[in-house]
C-alpha cells in the first residue's frame, strides 16, 4: 500500500474516517475562511483559530473544465490523449461557506445546482518519491436530490 | 467630476497578432497617433502614464518618445489597467502637476489561455490550488455565469446572442481582430471551454495598444472644436464576499460584485444615468460577463436581460448599444491597452466617426466598463 500524503498540509484532517476541510473561524466576527488563514479578511481581525467543516452541502455552482490547464501550475495529465474533463464547483456547507473543489462527476448531464454532495478525498497524483498525493473533492451523495 | 478634463486625442494600434512587433513598440505607434490626433507634440506633453502586463518596466517607452524629463509612471491593475491609467492621467491634472498628459496601453501576450503563472504564492494561494487544476480563470467566468442563468432565467440563446452581435460588430470595425460575423450555428459547434460556455462565446489574449490624450478642460479649445469630457473614472476593489477569481472558498452570502461600487459612484460623480448614456463598452471576458455586466453597470435589472438581447436593444441602433466596435470578443484582450480601447471608441462614437457602425442619433454620453483579477473594476462616462 503506498503511502498517501495530503498534497498540502492543513487542507483536511488526514488519515481519517469521515475526513473533514479545515478552515478558520474568526474570533471577533465568526466568519469562515478555507483554507485556514491566520486574519479575517471580513472585519481585519488578526485572531482566528482552526475549525472543521462539515461533510456535506449543496452544489450551488459548477462546471467542467474541458481544456487542458496550463502547465505549471497544473500538475495533472495534460497531454492532449491522457486529459480527461474534471468537473469543479462551489459546495455550500451549512457551516455558511462555499468551498470551491474538483468533483468526482464530469458529466454534465448528472450535475445540477442544489444537488447534495459530499466530501471525499482522493488520489491526484504520485509525486516522485512514490507517494499518492491525496487532494479533495466533492461527490453527489448516492440516493441525494 | 464636472467637464473639468477633456480628452483631445486618441490612438489605437489595432489588436490582434502582430509578428515580430514588440508590445513597447505598438505602445509607439498608439502614441503617436494619439499625439497627431490632438495636434500635440511630444515635447509639449507635461506627465505620461503607461501600462502593461507583459512588459518588465512601461515607462521605458519614453526613448521611442523623447527624453523630454516628464514624470512618467507605470501603472498596472489587471484588466482594469486602462481606467487607472486615465484616472491618474486625471488626478495629475486636478493635482496641478501639469496641464496636458498622455495615457498608454499596450500588450502582448501568447497564444491559448491566460497563465496566472506558475507560481501560486504570488497570488496569495496554496501551491495545490494551481496543481489540482482550479487556478483556471475561465472555470470562474463559466460558474458566475451558471448560477446567474439559474438564479435569473437567462437561457444559452442568450450567451450565442451576444457573442452574434459582439462578432458582427466586430466585421463592420476596420481596426478589429476578428472581422468575420459568426452564425449562431458556429458559434454553437464551438467547442466547450468550460460548460456553459464554449469558444467562441470567450474573447482570446491578444496584441495592441491604445492611447488618449488628456487635457485641462479650459485648454481643449487650443487643440480641438469636438474635445471629449471625462465626467467619471472610478476605480473599485471587491468587497468581502464578492463572487471572484481564484477564491478556494466564498461566504455564503450574495455580495455585490466592485463593478457594481464602481459604477454607482462613476454616475453620482458625472451627475447623470443609465438611462442617460447612448453607448456603453462592458467588459466582455465571455457573453455571460456581458450579461451580467448590464445588469451589474444599472443598465437594467437582473433577468431584464434575456427579453433585451433578443429584441436587439443591445444592437448598434438599439436602445443600448453594447460593445460596438466589437468588444474584447472581436478585438482579443492585451490586457495593458483594453480599457483605453473602449474609451477610444466611445470618443469615436461620441465624435460622429465610427463609420459603418456609428451609433444613429449623435450619441452625447457613453460609457466604459473594465473588470477582471483578483476583484477589481474601473468605470468611466464620457461625454460630448
Amino acid at each position: 500500500m503506498p503511502n498517501q500524503i495530503p498534497i498540502q498540509e492543513g487542507l483536511f484532517t488526514w488519515p481519517a474516517q469521515q475526513p473533514q476541510l479545515i478552515a478558520s473561524r474568526c474570533r471577533d466576527c465568526g466568519e469562515l475562511t478555507f483554507p485556514q488563514q491566520a486574519s479575517c479578511p471580513s472585519c481585519t481581525g488578526r485572531e482566528a483559530e482552526p475549525v472543521r467543516l462539515g461533510r456535506r452541502g449543496t452544489l450551488w455552482t459548477w462546471t467542467v473544465q474541458h481544456f487542458p490547464p496550463p502547465v505549471p501550475p497544473y500538475a495533472g495529465p495534460a497531454e492532449r490523449e491522457r486529459f480527461e474533463p474534471f468537473g469543479v464547483g462551489y459546495v455550500e456547507l451549512p457551516d455558511g461557506i462555499r468551498v470551491e473543489g474538483r468533483l468526482t462527476e464530469s458529466d454534465p448531464e448528472r450535475l445540477r445546482i442544489g444537488m447534495q454532495m459530499e466530501l471525499v478525498i482522493e488520489k491526484f497524483m504520485d509525486d516522485a518519491e512514490g507517494n499518492e498525493l491525496m487532494t479533495f473533492a466533492f461527490r453527489p451523495v448516492e440516493g441525494g436530490r | 467630476m464636472a467637464r473639468d478634463i477633456a480628452i483631445i486625442g486618441i490612438g489605437l494600434h489595432p489588436f490582434g497578432r502582430h509578428e515580430g512587433v514588440s508590445a513597447m513598440q505598438l505602445g509607439v505607434e498608439a502614441a503617436n497617433l494619439a499625439l497627431r490626433d490632438a495636434g500635440v507634440e511630444w515635447r509639449q506633453v507635461h506627465f505620461a502614464c503607461a501600462g502593461a502586463l507583459e512588459v518588465t518596466q512601461p515607462d521605458s517607452i519614453i526613448k521611442f518618445l523623447g527624453l523630454t524629463g516628464i514624470p512618467f509612471t507605470s501603472i498596472f491593475n489587471g484588466c482594469a489597467t486602462g481606467g487607472s491609467l486615465l484616472l491618474n492621467a486625471s488626478h495629475c491634472i486636478n493635482a496641478g502637476s501639469g496641464d496636458l498628459g498622455i495615457a498608454i496601453g499596450f500588450d502582448k501576450h501568447p497564444r491559448g489561455a491566460f497563465s496566472v503563472g506558475d507560481d501560486m504564492a504570488g497570488l496569495g494561494l496554496g501551491q495545490w490550488y494551481g496543481q489540482t487544476g482550479l487556478a483556471v480563470n475561465p472555470q470562474f467566468f463559466a460558474m458566475k455565469t451558471r448560477r446567474y442563468m439559474h438564479d435569473h432565467g437567462i437561457s444559452a440563446e442568450c450567451l450565442t446572442r451576444v457573442a452574434v452581435k459582439n462578432f458582427k460588430n466586430g466585421s463592420l470595425n476596420p481596426r478589429a481582430w476578428r472581422r468575420k460575423a459568426l452564425e449562431a450555428e458556429e458559434i454553437d459547434a464551438s467547442p466547450m471551454v468550460c460548460d456553459p460556455l464554449r469558444q467562441y462565446h470567450f474573447c482570446s489574449p491578444s496584441e495592441g495598444a491604445a492611447a488618449v490624450v488628456l487635457c485641462r478642460a479650459e485648454l481643449a479649445h487650443r487643440y480641438t472644436s469636438r474635445p471629449i469630457y471625462l465626467r467619471a473614472d472610478v476605480f473599485r476593489t471587491r468587497l468581502y464576499g464578492s463572487f471572484e477569481t481564484m477564491s478556494p472558498s466564498n461566504p455564503a452570502k450574495d455580495v455585490p460584485s466592485p463593478t457594481v461600487q464602481a459604477s454607482q459612484a462613476a454616475y453620482e460623480a458625472a451627475g447623470l444615468g443609465p438611462d442617460e448614456i447612448d453607448v456603453a463598452q462592458l467588459q466582455d471576458t465571455e457573453a455571460g460577463h456581458e450579461i451580467m455586466h448590464m445588469a451589474e453597470n444599472g443598465f437594467c435589472k437582473d433577468g431584464e436581460q434575456e427579453a433585451l438581447i433578443r429584441a436587439g436593444a443591445t444592437e448598434i441602433g438599439g436602445r443600448l448599444p453594447i460593445n460596438t466596435d466589437g468588444g474584447l470578443m472581436a478585438n482579443g484582450e492585451p490586457i495593458g491597452a483594453s480599457g483605453l480601447r473602449q474609451v477610444y471608441e466611445v470618443c469615436l462614437q461620441l465624435r460622429g466617426e465610427a463609420g459603418a457602425r456609428q451609433v444613429p442619433g449623435g450619441p452625447k454620453a457613453g460609457y466604459t466598463h473594465v473588470y477582471g483579477f483578483p476583484g477589481v473594476s474601473c468605470v468611466t462616462i464620457l461625454s460630448t
